[in-house]
């Protein structure tokens, strides 16, 4: 595979309407799985990496999306420790942090890209 | 510094409070080593009286081995100390073994007094004093058909109790013209007599037994010195207790002269570096024969081996509160006239059968003592009043007078109590250590038992605790904070008022209307799940999806390798070989994990998201339901066949269970639900553990309420008896809609009936009596929900849309690469981490 076009390039993953509103969907990207909220109060779109490192299992797409203050996170559904989505950043423990991908809406499209 | 080897000899309740305060004091300082004649650790002796009603030897432990090897302390059962030897400081066992000790505790209790009549040494009589005499009455009891005990006191009142539950006809023998005649009063007395009398249990007062003899319809006669006689199969002794002071006797301890180890304000004996605690000891003349003044003479010894001589037992208060053959008796300070020019006020109800007598000082300013009988609730406050040497009111009178029209009783308000007022005896709790527990941060009953243990002994103070916990928070100016989480500054009683009065359909207008923030994990579910309990939508609407926890979400339980359980429902535990047969098809063909789970019925493990809507799919097909076993909601009503098939059922309890199960399948509430149907006493549905719990009699259903397993199990309150089919059908909708609307989240319905002020009483009057007029109400919330009842898995295979969801990749139809399994016992379980599955063989 070549992974320099994919790693610069957005690649159209699903229509908008796949996504739920307030929730998650998992996406399989670059052989990654991927995680994508929708959340409808702040009209924003999050990616990160769909891998649980607490319960060490595929399932944060599963979680509850919250906040606290202005942080948008995403709580584990197994064991519950939080997820900045924007910065992968676990609230709960400093020395976990998860993967981030861009993500964008284009022409009804979710798109994703590595970032860089 | 080598540690202080203590040796306790006992280990009754006080010994065993005594090694728990001492190696709390510091356990790195002592080495402790306890003796036991008795082949258990400490146990409850207070409680003794459930081993009747069902508790066992383990319920009453107050300490296992476990905890005492954790915490390095030795201990030798079945073996009796026999010998001491000072000079040598070394204690000689039964069995020849030698211990020495630096310090010596005696910790031997009292034994049971068996007066010298001729015969009362024969099978079938017996003391009750421990567990191992409990059994042998227990053996007793198949053989008899009558039974007697020996004694009208509080103790004889107990084992009167165990004979009536052993089914017995049974018979109380006393010396003295009344019963309790320590600590009742003639009045007293007399009307507690009748009420015992009123349950079937014979009474004799001022009867002398001066023989045991062989009978003659009976298997004994005992012949009394008036020349009257009674017939009786068995015999219980229960008059009095004396100190079981044999050893010290035998070893020179100085003894006082009619028994018992004297002490002084240390509890130290006569001889260098030797202790005396419990009912073993004399202090001041006197023999303590409550647990309480025991545990605080263990508290004081320990303290003093800790070096701290200040602590002293200065006597101890011998009130007593307590409910014999359900009826509440209680005495306070001096009742019988010893106190010159002492003037009292009566309270006699004939009607009601309640007696209360209070006491007063020649002056009228003081307590002297009280006597009550029949109704107790005034205990609290006199026992303050007494204890605290408080003034009385103008009118002392109405302490005891029932309150009037719902006038608060003209008690004296908990504030008036200084900081030293003991709260809880058992555990030496005063008004002071709950101020400073609450100032630490304890906002509840349930928060203040955790740190104090205040009302968790004999509960006889729960009432009062509450106040003193509600008025210091008041008093605080605590606003007791309950929000659920920083989006709401509501608790979960009051979104669920909000959402029900506002007739609020969505988390979002619920946010507009009264939150902040985008929500989170604790409030999102909690509101989802009251959404549902009160509108009873689809879970899976958009405006829901996102509200709700992984279990619901997906309509299964999410495993540790985030793959799901699948478990269809079956009411009443009850299923056709064909449906089982579908069932074993699903879990062949997906290669499910499979389980019969406790609540009857069969968990499948391991079926991944984009798998579960196929096999559901073929559930539904074939008649089978969800189970909700992801919900906070109903999940199993556990039944036996009743008297569909069984010789000893009373009542269709498995029919009745699956029309229980329909009637409230699918529901939401703050926890999980679980019911109990047995159709017969016998109870093999044990449905006193679940939170709704029903067994028929002769007489039809009793309904019990509040019973768990989990990590504190607990039995359920009898809320009430004889009930028809349709009367539990209205007292469950009832009661299970008012713990939906007031309880917190997450909270079981055991911790909601606890955390109830005024407990299941409070209940019966809600939910029998109407008392908030609110019963239309909460049943028309319940038709609502039981007529919106779906299938959620039913719904979900039928809609596309819904189904979309159901893939582990929304772009792909591969499922979880990642996942690994492992076969043992020919089924395939998680390779999760950290968890080493190893073969059993």
């Amino acid at each position: 595979m070549d992974m320099t076009s994919s790693n610069t390039n957005w690649t159209d993953i699903c229509p908008i309407n796949d996504l739920t509103p307030d929730a998650g969907i998992c996406a399989l990207y670059n052989e990654q799985q991927v995680a994508i909220f929708l959340c409808k109060q702040t009209n924003s779109v999050y990616a990160v990496g769909n891998f649980d490192p607490f319960g060490e299992a595929n399932v944060l797409s599963r979680g509850i999306i919250g906040s606290t203050e202005d942080i948008t996170y995403v709580a584990s559904p197994l064991y519950k420790q939080r997820f900045n989505l924007a910065t992968g950043e676990c609230l709960d423990s400093e020395e976990h942090k998860i993967k981030t991908f861009n993500v964008r809406i284009e022409n009804e499209q979710v798109q994703l890209k590595e970032a860089s | 510094m080598s540690k202080q080897r203590i040796v306790v000899v006992g280990n009754g309740m006080v010994g065993h409070k005594f090694i728990d305060t001492i190696i709390g004091n510091d356990e790195t300082k002592y080495e402790v080593i306890t003796f036991s004649e008795e082949s258990r650790l400490a146990y409850d002796r207070v409680q003794l009286s459930y081993f009747f009603s069902g508790k066992t030897a383990e319920d009453l432990a107050l300490t296992d081995a476990a905890y005492y090897e954790e915490n390095g302390i030795k201990f030798v059962l079945n073996d009796k100390v026999v010998d001491l030897d000072f000079d040598n400081r070394n204690v000689i066992t039964a069995s020849g073994r030698v211990e020495s000790y630096d310090k010596l505790v005696l910790a031997t209790g009292s034994y049971p007094f068996v007066p010298p009549i001729p015969g009362n040494d024969q099978e079938h009589c017996h003391v009750y004093r421990t567990i191992d005499d409990l059994e042998d009455i227990t053996k007793s009891g198949e053989t008899s058909k009558t039974g007697v005990v020996i004694g009208g006191g509080l103790l004889g009142l107990e084992a009167g109790n165990a004979l009536v539950n052993l089914g017995v006809e049974t018979h109380i023998v006393e010396f003295a013209p009344r019963l309790m005649a320590v600590q009742l009063d003639d009045g007293g007395g007399a009307l507690l007599k009748r009420k015992i009398e009123d349950l079937g249990v014979h009474v004799h007062t001022e009867k002398a037994t001066t023989e045991i003899v062989a009978g003659k319809t009976s298997r004994y006669r005992m012949n009394f010195a008036d020349g009257s006689h009674l017939e009786t199969d068995m015999i219980i002794f229960s008059a009095g207790i004396r100190p079981q002071d044999e050893l010290a006797r035998k070893t020179g301890i100085p003894i006082g002269e009619r028994g018992g180890i004297v002490i002084n304000n240390h509890c130290e004996t006569g001889v260098e570096d030797v202790y005396a605690i419990g009912e073993c000891a004399l202090w001041e003349n006197f023999i303590f024969g409550l647990v309480a003044p025991g545990y605080q003479m263990a508290k004081v010894a320990a303290a003093h081996m800790h070096g701290d001589s200040e602590t002293e037992f200065t006597g101890a208060d011998m009130s007593t509160k307590l409910k014999l053959l359900g009826i509440d008796v209680a005495s306070i300070g001096e009742v019988h006239g010893k106190t010159p020019g002492a003037q009292s006020y009566t309270y006699h109800d004939e009607i009601e059968q309640v007696y209360k007598r209070l006491i007063v000082s020649a002056d009228g300013t003081k307590m002297v003592g009280a006597v009550l009988v029949g109704d107790v609730e005034a205990y609290g406050t006199l026992l303050q009043l007494k204890l605290n040497d408080m003034n009385l009111p103008a009118n002392p009178s109405v302490l005891i007078l029932p309150s009037s029209g719902g006038e608060e009783a003209a008690g004296m308000g908990v504030d008036a109590l200084p900081d030293t007022a003991a709260i809880c005896s058992c555990f030496d709790v005063s008004k002071g250590d709950i101020k400073n527990a609450v100032a630490a941060g304890c906002c509840s009953m349930g928060e203040l038992k955790a740190s104090t243990k205040a009302a968790t002994g004999c509960g006889g103070c729960s009432a009062l605790a509450k106040q003193v916990l509600d008025s210091e928070l008041a008093s605080l100016g605590f606003e007791v904070k309950k929000d659920i989480c920083e989006h709401f500054a509501y608790s979960r009683q009051e979104l669920a008022d909000i959402i029900r009065v506002k007739k609020i359909k969505t988390f979002s207008a619920l946010l507009d209307d009264c939150g902040s923030g985008l929500g989170c994990e604790i409030c999102k579910p909690a509101v989802a799940n009251i959404l549902a309990a009160y509108w009873n939508e689809y879970v899976l609407e958009d405006a829901h999806v996102g509200l709700q926890d992984t279990n619901d979400n997906y309509l299964g339980n999410m495993q540790k390798d985030g793959t799901y359980s699948v478990v269809p429902r079956m009411p009443g535990g009850e299923v056709t070989p064909d449906g089982l047969i579908v069932i074993g098809q699903v879990a062949k063909e997906f290669n499910l994990y499979t389980k019969v789970t406790g609540g009857a019925r069969v968990d499948l493990f391991g079926a991944q998201l984009h798998e579960l809507p196929t096999i559901w799919k073929k559930l539904v097909d074939a008649g089978f339901e969800t189970g909700h076993a992801y919900g906070k909601s109903l999940r199993t009503v556990k039944s036996c066949v009743g008297n569909t098939w069984c010789r000893y059922g009373v009542k269709n309890s498995i029919g009745f269970a699956i029309d229980l199960e329909n009637r409230y399948k699918g529901l939401r509430s703050p926890h999980k639900v679980k019911f109990g149907v047995s159709g017969c006493t016998r109870e093999c549905a044990e449905a006193q553990g679940k939170d709704f719990g029903l067994i028929a009699t002769d007489g039809g259903w009793n309904l019990y309420f509040g019973g768990n397993g989990g990590m504190r199990p607990r039995h359920g309150d009898l809320f009430a008896s004889d009930l028809t089919d349709e009367q539990v059908r209205t007292y469950v909708d009832r009661i299970y809609m008012f713990y939906i609307r007031t309880a917190d989240r997450l909270q079981r319905t055991s911790v909601w009936l606890e955390n109830l002020e005024g407990g299941i009483e409070y209940l019966r009057e809600v939910i029998i009596n109407d008392s908030l007029n609110i019963n239309a109400e909460l049943e028309a919330e319940m038709d609502n929900n039981v007529a919106n009842y779906q299938c959620e898995w039913k719904t979900t295979i039928e809609s596309p849309e819904k189904l979309k969801r159901f893939k582990h990749f929304i772009n792909s139809d591969e499922g979880d690469s990642k996942l690994a399994f492992k076969i043992i016992r020919g089924q395939r379980f998680p390779l999760a981490k950290e968890i080493e599955i190893t073969e059993l063989v």
